[in-house]
This record gives C-alpha cells, sequence and structure tokens, in this order.
C-alpha cells in the first residue's frame, strides 16, 4: 500500500469569493481541515478615496467619505462632519443634533440587518437574508424621503444637514420603529437557540479581552470579550449624553457572543431612535446660520442679490477652515469611526485619514482562525463584520 | 481632566532628556516628541497604571512637502482609566524619514505602519516585515506623497500562458514572504 502523504495544503480564499464580504484574499495552509496558518492581502479595492479628499472642498468630501465603508454611509459622514465642525470651532443647534442622532442609528440598524442576514446565510440559514433586506428596504426608502439616494444620502453635512426634513418623515420612522422589535424577535427565533447555530458558532473565532483591546478591536468585537467600551459612553458626542441607552457586551468574544451583542445593540438604537424621534419637531432649522457654510433658501437665492452671491461663493469655493487638525471619532456600527483631518488654511483638505475598524478587525483575523477549521473561517469573517471599502478605502 | 503640560511634567520625570512640546489643538491634548523618545515615552504611557494608555485608536502621516521636516508621524491613544485622549505627533526629515516601530506595544500597529509605508515611504525600524499593503505588491513610488501625482496611468498587463515545470513555477512565484515559508513546507 503507498504511502499516505501528510504535508500542510494551501489553499486560496478570495479575492473572488462569496464569504468574504467584499474583496478579501487569504491563503490558508490547511492540515486536512484545520487552518494551520493565514496571510490575509488586502487592496483589492483600493480606490485612494484619501489622495482624491485632498482635492475636493470640504463639502465635497462627504460623498466621498460615505462611501468608503459603504453599509454605514452616514455614521461616516457624521464622523467626518464633526471633526471639522471641531476645526470650525461650530456649535450645532439641538434639533439638528436630535436629528443627526436619529440618522445614524437608523443607519446602525440597517447595517447590522445586513450584517445579519449575510452572516447567518453564510453559516446556512438562508432564509434569514431576505427576511432582513425586507426591513433594510423601510430604512433605504427612509433614506430616499429624506435625500433622494437610497444607500448614500449626503444628507449630513458640515453645518448641519442638507435641508429640512420632509412631510411625511416622522409617520415613516415610527411605523418602521414599531415594525422592527416583533420582526426581530421571529429572526431571533430562527437562529439564537438554534441548534445548528449554536454548534456553529459558540467557542469559534475566539480572542480575549487582553488581545482584543491589544489589537484594537472597538465595537461588537471588542465588546463581545468583554471590553465595555463604545465611545458614545466613553468619549460622548453630540449629545448622546442626553439619551438613556445599554451597552451590550458578552463574555467569550466568541462569534455567539458577537451575533448576541449585535441584535441587541439594534434594540438599543431602536430605544434611542424613539427617544430622538420625540425631540424633533416636524420643521425648524437644519443647520448652523453661518453664511459662509449655510446656502440661503432657494426663494431667496431667486430674488436677492446678496443670496445669490452667497450661494454662489459656497457652491464655487467652498468655505475655509483654520489651520490645525482634529479627529473626533463616533462609534460606528464595526466600532470606533473617525477622520483625522488636516488643515493648512485653506478649503480644501490637506490630509483626510479614514480610522477604519475594518483593517483593524482585517488584521485580527489571523488569530481567530488559526487553529480552527476552514468551515469556522467563514463564520469568523462574518461575524467581525469587514466591510473592504474602509479596509482598502 | 488631563492636559497636554500636566502629562509632560509627568513623562519628563520619568523619561529624563526626553525633549516633550505641549501641541495647541483644540480637541486633544497633544505633545510633539522626537523619534528618538518615542518608544520610551510611550512605553511609559502604556505600562505605568494610573496613566494607562492602553489604545491605540490610529496610526498615520501627514506629507508637509515642500515644508521640512516633511514628514509628521501622528498617533492617537486613549486611556479608559483616565477617559483621556492623547495625540503624538513626530516630525522627520524628508531625508530620513525613520521612525521606530510601536508594534511590539500594540499588534494593532503591524498594518497601520505597513500601510503608512506603503504610502508615504517612512520606514519604521524594526518592524521587519514593511511591504506593500494596499497597493499591488510591484507598485513604485508612495501614492500619498504630495509630490506624487493624483492619477497615474498604468499601462495594462496582458498575462502569458506560464510555462516551465511545477519546480521552477514553485522556486520563482512571488508571493508574500509569509507564504513563501508555507510553499516550501
Amino acid at each position: 500500500m503507498s504511502e499516505l502523504r501528510t504535508e500542510t495544503m494551501t489553499v486560496n480564499m478570495g479575492p473572488q469569493h462569496p464569504s468574504t464580504h467584499g474583496v478579501l484574499r487569504l491563503v490558508l495552509e490547511l492540515d486536512g481541515e484545520t487552518v494551520v496558518s493565514s496571510a490575509a492581502t488586502i487592496g483589492y479595492l483600493h480606490t485612494g478615496i484619501e489622495k482624491t479628499a485632498e482635492q475636493k472642498k470640504w463639502q465635497q468630501v462627504i460623498p466621498l467619505v460615505e462611501r468608503m465603508d459603504y453599509l454605514s454611509a452616514q455614521s461616516n459622514s457624521y464622523a467626518f462632519c464633526l471633526s471639522v465642525e471641531q476645526l470650525l470651532g461650530l456649535e450645532i443647534p439641538d434639533r439638528v443634533r436630535w436629528i443627526r442622532v436619529l440618522l445614524v442609528e437608523l443607519q446602525r440598524i440597517n447595517s447590522h440587518l445586513v450584517w445579519l442576514g449575510t452572516h447567518a446565510m453564510e453559516v446556512g440559514a438562508i432564509s434569514v437574508m431576505l427576511y432582513c433586506f425586507r426591513e433594510r428596504e423601510i430604512l433605504l426608502n427612509i433614506n430616499e424621503l429624506i435625500a433622494g439616494f437610497r444607500m448614500f444620502p449626503s444628507y449630513i453635512r458640515v453645518g448641519g444637514l442638507r435641508e429640512d426634513l420632509p412631510r411625511g418623515f416622522h409617520e415613516a420612522v415610527r411605523q418602521f420603529l414599531d415594525r422592527l422589535p416583533g420582526k426581530l424577535d421571529e429572526y431571533e427565533d430562527l437562529l439564537t437557540k438554534n441548534q445548528i447555530f449554536l454548534k456553529r458558532t459558540r467557542g469559534v473565532g475566539v480572542i480575549s479581552r487582553a488581545n482584543a483591546v491589544a489589537y484594537s478591536l472597538s465595537g461588537p468585537i471588542g465588546r463581545a470579550a468583554g471590553w465595555s467600551y463604545d465611545v458614545r459612553k466613553v468619549f460622548p458626542y453630540g449629545g448622546y449624553e442626553s439619551f438613556e441607552f445599554q451597552v451590550p457586551a458578552g463574555v467569550n468574544g466568541d462569534v455567539y457572543d458577537r451575533y448576541l451583542v449585535r441584535v441587541e445593540e439594534i434594540r438599543q438604537s431602536l430605544k434611542i431612535c424613539r427617544q430622538a424621534l420625540d425631540r424633533i419637531a416636524p420643521t425648524g432649522e437644519w443647520a448652523v446660520k453661518d453664511p459662509r457654510i449655510t446656502p440661503p433658501p432657494k426663494d431667496r437665492v431667486y430674488t436677492e442679490m446678496e443670496a445669490l452671491i452667497q450661494h454662489f461663493l459656497i457652491y464655487s469655493q467652498g468655505f475655509t477652515t483654520p489651520a490645525g487638525n482634529a479627529y473626533v471619532p463616533v462609534e460606528g456600527p464595526r466600532g470606533e469611526q473617525g477622520f483625522y483631518v488636516v488643515s493648512d488654511g485653506t478649503n480644501r483638505p490637506w490630509r483626510v485619514k479614514s480610522r477604519s475598524p475594518s483593517l483593524l478587525a482585517c488584521q485580527a483575523l489571523a488569530p481567530m482562525i488559526e487553529g480552527g477549521m476552514i468551515a469556522d473561517v467563514i463564520a469568523v469573517i462574518g461575524s467581525i463584520d469587514v466591510v473592504m471599502g474602509d479596509v482598502d478605502r | 481632566m488631563i492636559d497636554a503640560p500636566t502629562l509632560i511634567a509627568r513623562l519628563a520625570a520619568m523619561v529624563p532628556g526626553a525633549s516633550l512640546e505641549p501641541g495647541s489643538d483644540t480637541d486633544q491634548p497633544t505633545i510633539h516628541l522626537t523619534a528618538d523618545d518615542l518608544v520610551p515615552v510611550v512605553r511609559v504611557l502604556h505600562d505605568t497604571a494610573d496613566l494607562g494608555f492602553s489604545y491605540l485608536a490610529d496610526l498615520t502621516a501627514v506629507d508637509w512637502w515642500p515644508k521640512e521636516p516633511r514628514f509628521e508621524v501622528v498617533y492617537h491613544l486613549a486611556s479608559f482609566e483616565q477617559s483621556a485622549r492623547l495625540r503624538l505627533k513626530v516630525r522627520v526629515p524628508g531625508s530620513a524619514a525613520h521612525v521606530p516601530t510601536l508594534k511590539r506595544v500594540w499588534p494593532s500597529a503591524d498594518w497601520l505602519e505597513r500601510e503608512v509605508w506603503d504610502l508615504f515611504g517612512i520606514v519604521f525600524d524594526g518592524h521587519n516585515d514593511l511591504r506593500r499593503l494596499l497597493m499591488p505588491d510591484e507598485w513604485e513610488g508612495h501614492p500619498l506623497r504630495k509630490d506624487y501625482p493624483v492619477q497615474v496611468q498604468v499601462p495594462v498587463r496582458i498575462g502569458e500562458p506560464l510555462e516551465g515545470s511545477e519546480e521552477e513555477f514553485r522556486e520563482n512565484i512571488e508571493m508574500d514572504r509569509r507564504t513563501r515559508g508555507i510553499l516550501n513546507s
């Protein structure tokens, strides 16, 4: 009988692969089904957004920045606006702050629904994906209501919002907030106590609390490992200190705990959204009244010369910021997300660096999958919820 | 609330000879330091229990060309004991763009420093694994430098069928340094 060959096998996973959540390439060394070592290659989605941002005026960077982490678009634009408003020293009116909080929490729900759908589908629960995307459809319709765009509204701008809320906004959001908790219970019925799901996710992809801090894994990954760091609680911004909500944290740091943490985060976001919606008047101010930053209303532009000049200057030159730098991070759906903006005193950024939680999660993939089985790699990649647009920029 | 002068006073006591300057940023306390003082100061910030800067939020660089010193490496740290953030800045000249690595303090600095080397060309001494992260492996130049063009036209490469034996393929394939070891085992 011939000898059995026992060397390890090297397998390439990606960059084209349905379960790598984008263009991620993993070269896995396998001993049978066990992953002995792995090497990740990224950069397939690098489009030089940071370099492009240096050529644009401040307000023009917002669409670029929204498209980085394309599932948490409004979190990105919110983080960027906070940093630029810090540079400018702007005080944002309360109504604008509550609208922004509402939109960002809806964005968190949106992103977590995509995560839940794709993660469950990859682990085998295929129907969950369509259910989650059905709920997400309502959120995309709300985006379309306020801005005309579904995924990248560019509604949160430096100085406030693009324009006032439309009629029907409150009803649409309230309908969604009333509908989702029951649906979420249904999806939890499908997964939380499902033996197959538990077998695939319990004890898989474990990372310890100390390693989570060392690898800078803020967000649900760190919280599932027991590290209760939420930027909204530890370094509050944008009025979050006035909202009542809790931050869920796990114990084991495995895939199942990350699932539980994110599902509970959706519920907590619903709680914040209800509080925010009650504070928002249907009409009112939507931006700071600074004439260099906020364009005048169109009816004045058509009738008054000064408003026309102001409109023209804003849209052709944009505003300038004082020289300096600022980094005001927010709690995005994936973790601490922020933009380090450097200004040289002109109307364009000198440097925009996106602090990307997904990049750090990709880096920490190796210790999480080594020693596990190849099927667990899929579960772990789903649980760290990486968006390659943010990893590569 | 901590501020830069208080921190600098403590650090100066624990790292004698360090030259530390407070910065003037309004959003976080900022300390300017030299590349030589970076590792001792960071060790003190990280290891001292009541300072507790255990979290590296971000590591990046800014190119101030044509001003000199050209590059500014920026570190964003956070301490949960004090609920405080801190920004460290190191200026290095374009002709000698070297900074010691921090990947032994925080493993997360590994890819962040690779990215800075990839996009700016700043060398991190002691990293030992500086290779391209976002750009293709054989790319030349450091794109985020200010003297690098915004758009570059690269001619399309047309692949040709591979010729040669399996052993030749294994020897000549260009792979990441890490995977090279895997393939030859």
